[in-house]
């Protein structure tokens, strides 16, 4: 047989393996990109406001992902304690995608609206005040620092090179609207919830003053993680399993 | 390639490749047992192709398989199972009062462990693994309640919330005394010192007697002229020595500053009423309810 091109050449027998190897991937991963039920149709998602992005943003900052995951399996334990396993759906504005794979603390896919605002204060603060057995480091520097917004339309700018719809409107007020969504009962947080329906606008971090903090942007995103799709309406049996 | 070539040494034929001039290679075969494994292993994805989900087709769909495997489908099933093995009890649950649950013996050690099991989860982050609670949370162990302490009065606390933002929840707030400019610093001070005196807490006994005034004409609507509270608009006992906040006077002055106004999220979303009624039975057992 004639092996000695990839015996004689490093470069030949390299590209070889590259080729061989690339086969595995291109036969399991390739196909996803082309079934339709890849990523489920479902109502209600939406691109992140722009505060809720600039907490995601310190989520990935702070490496909350070494010890938290943002993904439901569809194991029964975890639907019962977690809620409705998580969708393709639900992470197809991540980028990048927070589903982890490491639960030192639990799941946070749907941790929205499960606990108080007061409650993520005093638990990023100092979380053993709230909960005793956490081995969750504190991070009381989140309300002490402003929130650095200044570059936000860039941010969603890239968000869309890689795909996340962001239209022009929304680029051109990213920054205004990171203040109208802790301005509750103004014009400003009344257009902003309708460039994203379902944002909560308050005083996440119950501090004053008119500037978010980083903690305000940290609890805005904790609080809408998986509070965007009513699993209500969501029909599981439907086309969409799979 | 050159005529087969056998090593005189092994009896084994050679590759035919030579390296530095003398260097020859044998040309030993697979081993049986390993080539005999890949073959079984491609045998094994054509059964599993037929049987399991595996090509996609040009539709944007992919086949399905004979067995029509889904994971999303056996979950399902599996917490549909375990609900139909619950299921009489689960009934029974739906069906029964709940001061009945609380003397029905056969119900009573599912309902407290499966209320225990979901208070965990869901209630020990702010109230406490036991319910003990912590500053701004409240104990559920204790006798204190801010909106009632009856069966029917914590189910409605956990269906809705309490300033949740739900529309049913219990949403009834504190006046902000002192970031409103209601009252001055001074007075809020001398407020502070009457309301630890109903408790026998006060320092300064003056200030107190100058709070007694500021009291009856701010606070007596909702916590009632002997401070005692009222749980209809969730105003706490200020009469005991229970606080949720603190007992110094620099907490009550807080308190009456910002209005304080804790946050329960409202569960009826999350939660399932049957659970509800477990989780109810279960926050009453713990301690003090009424």
């Amino acid at each position: 047989m004639k092996h000695d091109i990839f015996e004689k050449r490093p470069m030949v027998l390299l590209i070889g393996i590259l080729m061989v190897v690339s086969i595995g991937g291109l036969v399991e991963i390739a196909p996803l990109f082309f079934l339709s039920s890849t990523i489920e149709k479902v109502q209600g998602m939406r691109p992140y406001s722009p505060l809720e992005l600039a907490g995601r943003d310190i989520y990935i900052r702070e490496g909350c992902y070494n010890c938290h995951s943002q993904m439901i399996r569809s194991l029964r334990d975890e639907v019962e304690r977690y809620g409705h396993y998580s969708l393709a759906a639900e992470s197809m504005y991540d980028h990048p995608f927070q589903w982890g794979s490491k639960r030192t603390g639990p799941d946070l896919a749907r941790v929205g609206g499960k606990y108080s605002d007061a409650w993520h204060v005093d638990h990023m603060r100092r979380p053993r005040d709230v909960v005793p057995e956490s081995v969750m480091p504190g991070y009381p520097f989140l309300e002490k620092r402003k929130l650095d917004y200044s570059d936000m339309d860039k941010r969603l700018q890239a968000l869309r090179i890689a795909g996340v719809p962001y239209t022009d409107e929304m680029i051109a007020s990213a920054k205004a609207d990171v203040v109208a969504q802790v301005s509750p009962d103004t014009d400003e947080s009344k257009a902003l919830l309708e460039r994203y329906p379902k944002a909560q606008v308050r005083k996440f971090d119950g501090a004053g003053g008119d500037q978010p903090s980083e903690l305000d942007a940290m609890i805005a995103y904790l609080q809408m993680l998986g509070t965007l799709v009513d699993f209500t309406k969501f029909d599981a049996a439907g086309p969409n399993l799979r | 390639m050159a005529e087969k070539e056998i090593d005189s040494v092994t009896g084994v034929e050679t590759t035919g490749h030579v390296w530095d001039g003398d260097l020859k290679e044998l040309n030993k075969p697979l081993p049986k047992w390993w080539l005999y494994t890949i073959y079984a292993t491609i045998v094994w994805a054509i059964g599993y192709w037929i049987l399991y989900p595996a090509w996609p087709l040009p539709d944007g769909g992919y086949t399905k398989g004979i067995w029509d495997y889904s994971q999303r489908a056996v979950v399902t099933q599996e917490v549909a199972d375990a609900k139909a093995a619950q299921a009489t009890y689960f009934k029974k649950i739906e069906e029964t009062q709940l001061e009945d649950i609380l003397k029905n013996e056969e119900l009573l050690p599912f309902v407290m462990a499966g209320g225990a099991a979901v208070f965990g989860d869901n209630c020990g982050p702010c109230h406490g693994k036991g319910g003990a609670g912590s500053v701004g949370y409240p104990n559920l162990n204790d006798d204190d309640w801010l909106w009632g302490g009856t069966l029917e009065a914590i189910e409605y606390s956990i269906t809705n919330g309490i300033r949740s933002g739900h529309p049913e929840a219990r949403d009834m707030a504190m006046p902000r005394f002192g970031l409103d400019g209601l009252l001055k610093p001074q007075e809020i001070a001398d407020t502070a010192q009457y309301v630890l005196s109903l408790s026998g807490g006060a320092t300064d006994e003056a200030a107190a007697g100058r709070g007694k005034q500021l009291f009856a004409d701010n606070c007596v609507a909702c916590h009632g002229e002997d401070g005692k509270g009222n749980p209809a608009v969730g105003a706490p006992n200020l009469a005991d020595s229970i606080w949720l906040y603190g007992s110094r006077l620099a907490d009550v002055e807080r308190s009456i500053v910002t209005g304080r106004g804790g946050v329960m999220p409202s569960w009826g979303g999350r939660l399932d009423p049957v659970t509800i009624k477990m989780l109810t039975a279960y926050v009453h057992s713990l301690g003090g309810g009424q």
